[in-house]
């Protein structure tokens, strides 16, 4: 029920500005609108590449930018701060699972986004290209790949930020973290491009279940025995991911000194 | 002019020796920099294993354009792109102790934060740069040869004009710099690949309308001897020049009035 409530306010604090995150939509836009044009021109030179029409290339990369604030490709968490400040020290004295209490704030977080943030590309892709359209069951599917999604993107974040227990300047990590999650996820180049290995171990990484899965799902790529490995793996990491950050915590706890205290 | 330079000069470099107190933290950043700019060429790399020509371009002649476009950005990045962070102080406050000291705000904006590791995107960017140039299929005349350094520097102009209008509209709309980044930033992603790929109703408004064709494309059209998509003139691939004079003439005015509409909170 308190992890309801922290969701709840959590929604509240990102709407309190909803002209910035428009704002910021027009941006996710235009950058859907030149990767869709790039896109368009490398399937005219190579129809059908990696399983996709020039239909799907670009429903994919305007889902991608709609995608970018709800799974957070940008930003982090904001616990990264509170540990460096030493403000964690309060997080970790309420008589509540730190973990949890970041993943409600985060859920919040990501249904507003869903909302201030994605709707605009859509609606702009809609008007201005072909987009491709889908049943409500596979809608209903790639809503709960949606779902997975950010749990893998949180169990990622989460364990990035608690590294700042050990390292004390997080930017360097912060911008590996960066660059692996917009080349693995999709974000840059749909998956389906990179050849051979490198697409094969690209699709089992983490950052595969937080765009490429939940998209593949939508244009109905992933059926039957395909859309339970799409699920499981992303079931598989966001376990995974939550899991190490469980330890990281007890290690983290174990650890913090609270001067002055 | 020369007093201007100087001053930027010396708080640049008061800013580069606070950033060199940490040594580490600056050369992994240097390095995370350069990777993050990386991805970009990446996945212009990856494209073309797939397809000889995108466009109409083959890989050397994209990468020519990659190299131009990301020399412009990063160099009018490194000197002005601190700018855009008025938003900040204006929501802050502390603008106001930007006002009271007597250099141009503008300049101290740009300056401010000024860290060596923003060299760090020039590595990789110039390596692409010198291996397209090493491979771009072109009859290197001198006419042609000159038209290279004169790009870069129209395109850093242009771009460092967008900076400064850009940032002068946040006095007015403090929120904009989401909206705006697409301006930028976006400028230098699309730039990196032939308007070609644009339909073109877009690229006329990147000629007329947000004149980011001027950056490389109808340069690079001369240099590379490609035809126009849209057929415009000739001259238009040397109108950069032109076309970043006029964007400095509003850049200028339209900062200056927003400066002058600036209110501070008074708290």
């Amino acid at each position: 029920m308190t992890y309801a409530w922290v969701a709840l306010y959590s929604i509240r604090r990102h709407a309190a500005y909803p002209t910035s995150a428009i704002a910021e939509a027009v941006t996710n836009t235009v950058f859907g609108i030149v990767h869709a044009s790039i896109l368009i021109a490398l399937w005219k030179a190579r129809p059908g590449l990696g399983g996709y029409d020039t239909t799907d290339a670009i429903t994919f990369t305007f889902l991608a930018q709609a995608l970018i604030a709800p799974i957070q490709v940008f930003g982090g968490l904001e616990l990264t701060e509170r540990i460096r400040t030493g403000d964690v020290a309060i997080d970790l004295h309420r008589p509540v699972d730190l973990q949890s209490w970041w993943l409600a704030d985060d859920l919040g977080r990501a249904g507003c986004h869903l909302l201030l943030r994605s709707t605009l590309p859509m609606a702009v892709a809609v008007v201005m290209f072909p987009i491709r359209w889908t049943g409500p069951t596979a809608l209903g599917l790639a809503l709960v790949s949606l779902l997975l999604a950010v749990l893998v993107s949180f169990g990622f974040r989460y364990v990035v930020a608690l590294c700042m227990f050990w390292l004390h300047d997080d930017r360097g990590l912060a911008a590996i973290a960066l660059v692996t999650s917009m080349f693995f996820s999709g974000m840059i180049l749909p998956l389906v491009v990179f050849p051979g290995w490198l697409g094969a171990i690209a699709q089992v990484l983490p950052w595969a279940g937080t765009m490429q899965i939940p998209i593949d799902v939508y244009l109905g790529k992933a059926t039957g025995i395909g859309l339970l490995t799409a699920y499981g793996r992303q079931v598989g990491w966001a376990v995974a991911l939550f899991l190490l950050g469980r330890g990281l915590t007890v290690l983290a706890g174990r650890r913090l000194v609270i001067n002055g205290g | 002019m020369a007093e201007l330079l100087r001053t930027y000069a010396r708080l640049a470099w008061t800013w580069s020796r606070a950033a060199a107190q940490y040594p580490v933290s600056l050369v992994l950043l240097g390095v995370a920099t350069a990777a993050v700019t990386s991805l970009d060429i990446a996945a212009i790399g990856l494209m073309f294993l797939r397809t000889p020509r995108i466009a109409g371009f083959s890989v050397a002649e994209v990468m020519f354009l990659y190299g131009t476009s990301g020399l412009s950005f990063i160099l009018s990045d490194i000197l002005m792109g601190g700018a855009e962070r008025l938003d900040e102080h204006v929501r802050k406050g502390t603008l106001d102790a930007l006002l009271v000291r007597p250099v141009s705000p503008l300049l101290q904006l740009a300056t401010e934060d000024f860290s060596p590791r923003r060299f760090g995107k020039l590595v990789p960017t110039t390596l692409v740069f010198a291996l397209a140039l090493a491979h771009v299929p072109v009859r290197w005349t001198a006419p042609r040869i000159a038209m290279v350094p004169v790009m870069v520097l129209t395109g850093l102009v242009i771009f460092a004009a967008f900076w400064v209008l850009t940032t002068a509209l946040q006095f007015v709309l403090v929120e904009s710099r989401g909206a705006t980044k697409s301006v930028t930033y976006g400028g230098a992603f699309l730039t990196q690949y032939p308007l070609s790929v644009f339909s073109r109703d877009i690229v006329r408004g990147l000629t007329f309308m947000v004149p980011l064709a001027f950056v490389n494309w109808e340069p690079s059209l001369y240099v590379l001897d490609k035809p126009d998509p849209l057929g415009l003139p000739g001259a238009f691939r040397f109108a950069g020049p032109v076309v970043a004079v006029v964007l400095c003439a509003l850049a200028g005015p339209a900062w200056k009035s927003g400066l002058r509409h600036y209110r501070s909170t008074g708290s």
